[in-house]
């Protein structure tokens, strides 16, 4: 089926099996790699996109209901790592291998624009759906906090 | 031109090359290659191997070339570093680029057993300072003034007598005439005046990773590549006797369907079905329809219950193999004021690398391209051209990065599968593994039995201890990945009666190293025990360990330097880790308490203090852990290092929590993350006190060593919170509420 949604501000149509999840449109028809494969069940979210602002699970969307909407990937967030989340995962150097990274961060960027400032508990509550198999989580609580700060002296 | 010296009583030598569009390449390399077999238990020939490439060139720019795989531990960053350091630049102008395979050039490219630091800091430091030496020469050449004139800063040259100086991309092209000087000589910084290594410097891939690039092998992609599945016998080494192949490519988009026999070893090309489709969605989603009729072989009916219940009755037995024995232990234990005798077991389990296992592959011309997420690179190509009849030299291996590996990407299976499909398709083909098959199809931590018996006297002094150890193997000999123990391994010469016996379990599970292997379980045997003879004798677990690290006996021989325990050194982290933690001076409620631990391990020392609680419930949660780890003269990056000891400490506490694979019907149960649970932010604590203390050993590595002590730590910590002490991982097979 023909599907015609937002990719990172842009319009983009594609043709794929109504069944095809948004996971594999984006990284194996429209080539944005950004977004990774863990474990197909929604169990790991290092495929997370925000769909309209929302943190969520591509492998878990099918791209028939994607029509009409607006999927932000780790891409979009920013190409030049200029985004304060991402700036803060390079100051804190969060990641070890790094696979997992593109999703947390895209989490991380929902939670701050929704909470400014979170707390702990905020953080562990909205991130414990990431796997992180490196086990950086010490780390990314460090930087969302630093996130925080770099949002407000901007 | 090229310019070759030879260090004078070693095999390294210099080679230093203008290079066409200008600048300098220095390389640095080793006469006679040792083999790639670095993997643990495989110590290399040498304790480094000079292989060293750097480029200088006109724009000031610094490359370094990475030899070595990058699965997370930071060895892009780390090793560039320290060539960073003596070359004198600054650290922004440098760039790391990744090298490919090439053995000729690079000698062992591989990642694991930590010994990428040991093996390379000596080398790197003596490269960079090497060519610094020369850019000086260069100089003083030019200016007509004596190099001792000369000083460098950040990738300059100055003359600080008339004021001249000269960036290193100016003089790249004249310190390529210079005489190389011998490497073995050439004078190194003092430490004290590092100013890059041993600080925080942030991952090379970073900004790479955080804007999302393509750079682990998942995310490879060539034109006009078709996407690949591949399903194998549930039951390893199982045969493919028929399939509904031609169902498969009806399928929309399905363009191969096909069997690939396979052969008999586990490590190798098994038989499955090969699904290639113009999409891997495509591909995986024909895949449901598939039918097959499996030869199961002989092991269909292998199950963790029938292996426990086997090594129960050998337990019975006297040991099959006597391993290891001092003094008389059966004397010992029947004069002995007390005997404690326990048995105690750790599961399977699985590596679970976030990347699923995946391969890129192209055969062309006779020729097959190869791009793979590996930790054995050499070997991959081995054993793809030794199966597909494929000429070594007419394979070429990417080393892309890898999104986690553990041990699990020094197997090269997928890579051979890869190759195979590719070979038949022509096109090519990325065969990606579903995270079932990465489950289902690991090169398992190998289980393993303890039965001990420990002898105290009236003293509490722990005078006879004997360990029958059941692992899996045939013939009197554990199988290639099983579990094993070395003659030297703790407590063997720091309890005068010791004994070591072993007996095994025939099996068919492929099984591998994972992050500090054999460790992994032995610290949780060892070092629980330890604490529930430390109960019995109504001492503290601490002084305990003092006690029997203070009892130690050399043994005539040696197994080779920094390969055995050194109770001082063990002794200084188990003393620094006590004082941090304020071990045994804090009120705890009930529900919560500590336990400590130490293991040695990859030529660290490692000793660590959990703080846990456990709620009525029965659910543990972990405090604090404290660690403490002695890992030589020199940290290469603070940074890269504090994120391997947490990232160590949080993946034995997951283990410990949940973490278990097992086998019924000689498959294995568990196929994704809800079933396989891997740690979750919420269970991480939120401090873990790293501390290294600084000694004068040759710096060593950091992946693996410090994650065998939480493990007991943990599990005493549970001990002294519940009374409950733990003999079985994982934590959640037990039941831990209390009123
Ligand atoms: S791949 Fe989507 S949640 Fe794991
Ligand atoms: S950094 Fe490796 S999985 Fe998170």
């Amino acid at each position: 089926m023909s599907v015609t949604f937002k990719v990172n501000g842009q319009s983009t149509t594609v043709d794929v099996s109504s069944d095809t999840p948004l996971l594999w449109v984006l990284r194996d028809v429209l080539d944005l790699k950004g977004t990774k494969f863990g474990c197909g069940i929604g169990q790991c979210s290092a495929c997370t996109v925000q769909l309209d602002g929302e943190p969520q699970r591509a492998c878990q969307i099918p791209i028939s209901s994607m029509e009409g909407m607006e999927v932000t990937t780790i891409e979009g967030l920013s190409s030049d790592g200029s985004h304060p989340v991402q700036q803060a995962w390079m100051e804190v150097d969060v990641p070890q291998c790094g696979y997992c990274q593109a999703g947390q961060i895209m989490t991380a960027a929902a939670l701050l624009a929704r909470i400014p400032h979170p707390s702990d508990t905020d953080i562990d509550r909205e991130m414990n759906s990431h796997l992180c198999r490196c086990a950086t989580y010490l780390r990314i609580r460090e930087a969302i906090h630093r996130a925080a700060t770099i949002v407000v002296t901007e | 031109m090229a310019t070759t010296i030879s260090g004078l009583d070693r095999r390294e030598f210099l080679r230093v090359t203008t290079l066409a569009g200008g600048g300098v390449l220095f390389g640095a390399y080793s006469a006679s290659p040792v083999s790639a077999g670095v993997l643990e238990g495989s110590e290399p020939a040498a304790d480094f191997a000079l292989n060293v490439f750097i480029r200088i060139t006109p724009d000031d720019l610094v490359t370094i070339i990475s030899k070595n795989p990058e699965i997370g531990q930071g060895i892009k960053t780390s090793l560039p570093m320290i060539v960073a350091e003596e070359l004198d630049v600054a650290w922004r102008n440098v760039r790391v680029e990744q090298a490919p395979l090439d053995t000729e050039r690079f000698t062992a490219q591989s990642a694991g057993g930590s010994y990428a630091t040991p093996r390379n800091y000596d080398a790197m430091r003596r490269t960079g300072a090497a060519a610094r030496h020369m850019l000086v020469a260069a100089a003083a050449a030019m200016w007509g003034v004596p190099a001792s004139a000369l000083t460098t800063v950040s990738g300059v040259v100055l003359h600080g007598a008339s004021g001249r100086r000269a960036t290193y991309g100016e003089l790249a092209d004249r310190a390529a005439a210079m005489t190389p000087p011998d490497l073995a000589n050439v004078p190194l910084k003092d430490p004290k005046d590092f100013k890059i290594v041993g600080t925080r410097v942030s991952g090379v891939d970073n900004l790479g990773i955080v804007t999302g690039k393509p750079m682990f092998g998942i995310d490879v992609t060539l034109p006009g590549m078709k996407y690949a599945v591949f399903g194998k016998c549930p039951v390893f080494g199982g045969k493919v006797l028929s399939a509904n192949l031609d169902e498969l490519v009806a399928e929309p988009g399905v363009q191969h369907a096909f069997i690939v026999p396979g052969g008999d070893n586990l490590a190798g090309l098994l038989g499955g079905v090969a699904i290639v489709a113009d999409s891997w969605w495509q591909a995986n989603k024909a895949r449901r329809k598939l039918r097959v009729e499996w030869a199961e072989g002989a092991h269909a009916n292998d199950s963790s219950v029938g292996f426990a219940a086997r090594a129960a009755r050998l337990s019975k037995s006297e040991p099959e193999v006597a391993s290891t024995q001092d003094g008389d232990p059966d004397a010992a234990l029947a004069g002995a004021a007390k005997i404690v005798e326990a048995e105690y077991s750790y599961p399977f389990i699985a590596h679970a690398s976030l990347e699923p296992q995946n391969c890129t592959a192209h055969f062309h011309d006779g020729q097959l391209d190869i791009w793979a997420p590996t930790q054995s690179p050499e070997r991959g190509r081995d054993m793809i051209a030794s199966t597909l009849g494929i000429d070594a030299d007419a394979i070429t291996v990417r080393i892309t990065r890898s999104g986690g590996a553990f041990g699990r990407r020094g197997n090269t299976d997928y890579m051979v599968e890869a190759a195979a499909i590719a070979k038949e398709v022509g096109a090519p083909v990325k065969l990606v593994w579903s995270r079932e098959d990465d489950m289902q199809h690991d090169f398992y931590r190998p289980a393993g039995f303890h039965y001990l018996k420990g002898g105290l006297d009236g003293d509490g002094k722990v005078v006879a201890w004997k360990n029958h150890f059941v692992t899996f193997g045939t013939g009197g000999r554990p199988d290639h990945g099983a579990a094993s123990m070395r003659a030297t391994e703790f407590p063997a010469r720091f309890v005068s009666n010791y004994e070591l016996g072993t007996s095994f379990i025939p099996y068919n599970i492929p099984t591998g190293y994972l992050r500090a292997p054999r460790s992994n379980g032995l610290a949780f045997v060892m070092q629980s025990f330890i604490d529930e003879l430390a109960h019995s004798a109504g001492i503290d677990p601490l002084e305990l360990r003092y006690d029997i690290l203070s009892a130690y006996k050399a043994a005539e021989g040696s197994e080779g330097r920094g390969r055995i325990l050194d109770p001082a050194r063990m002794r200084d982290v188990l003393q620094l880790v006590a004082n941090r933690s304020a071990w045994g001076k804090v009120e705890l409620p009930r529900g919560t308490g500590r336990g400590i631990a130490f293991h040695f391990s990859h030529r660290g020392y490692f000793a660590e203090v959990v703080e846990a609680s456990v709620s009525n419930s029965g659910v543990v949660s972990v405090n604090k852990v404290w660690v403490a780890g002695d890992v030589g003269s020199q940290i290469v990056n603070l940074s890269g290092a504090e994120n391997q000891v947490q990232g160590a400490v949080l993946d034995g506490i997951a283990q410990t929590l949940g973490q278990e694979v097992t086998i019924d019907r000689g498959r294995v149960v568990q196929s994704n993350f809800h079933d396989f649970p891997l740690l979750r932010l919420k269970q991480a604590p939120p401090e873990i006190e790293v501390h290294f203390l600084k000694t004068g050993a040759a710096p060593t590595g950091l992946g693996e060593p410090a994650l065998p002590p939480v493990v007991p730590a943990l599990c005493n910590a549970i001990f002294a919170a519940t009374g409950k002490r733990i003999r079985t991982l994982p934590l959640s097979n037990h039941d831990l509420r209390w009123t």
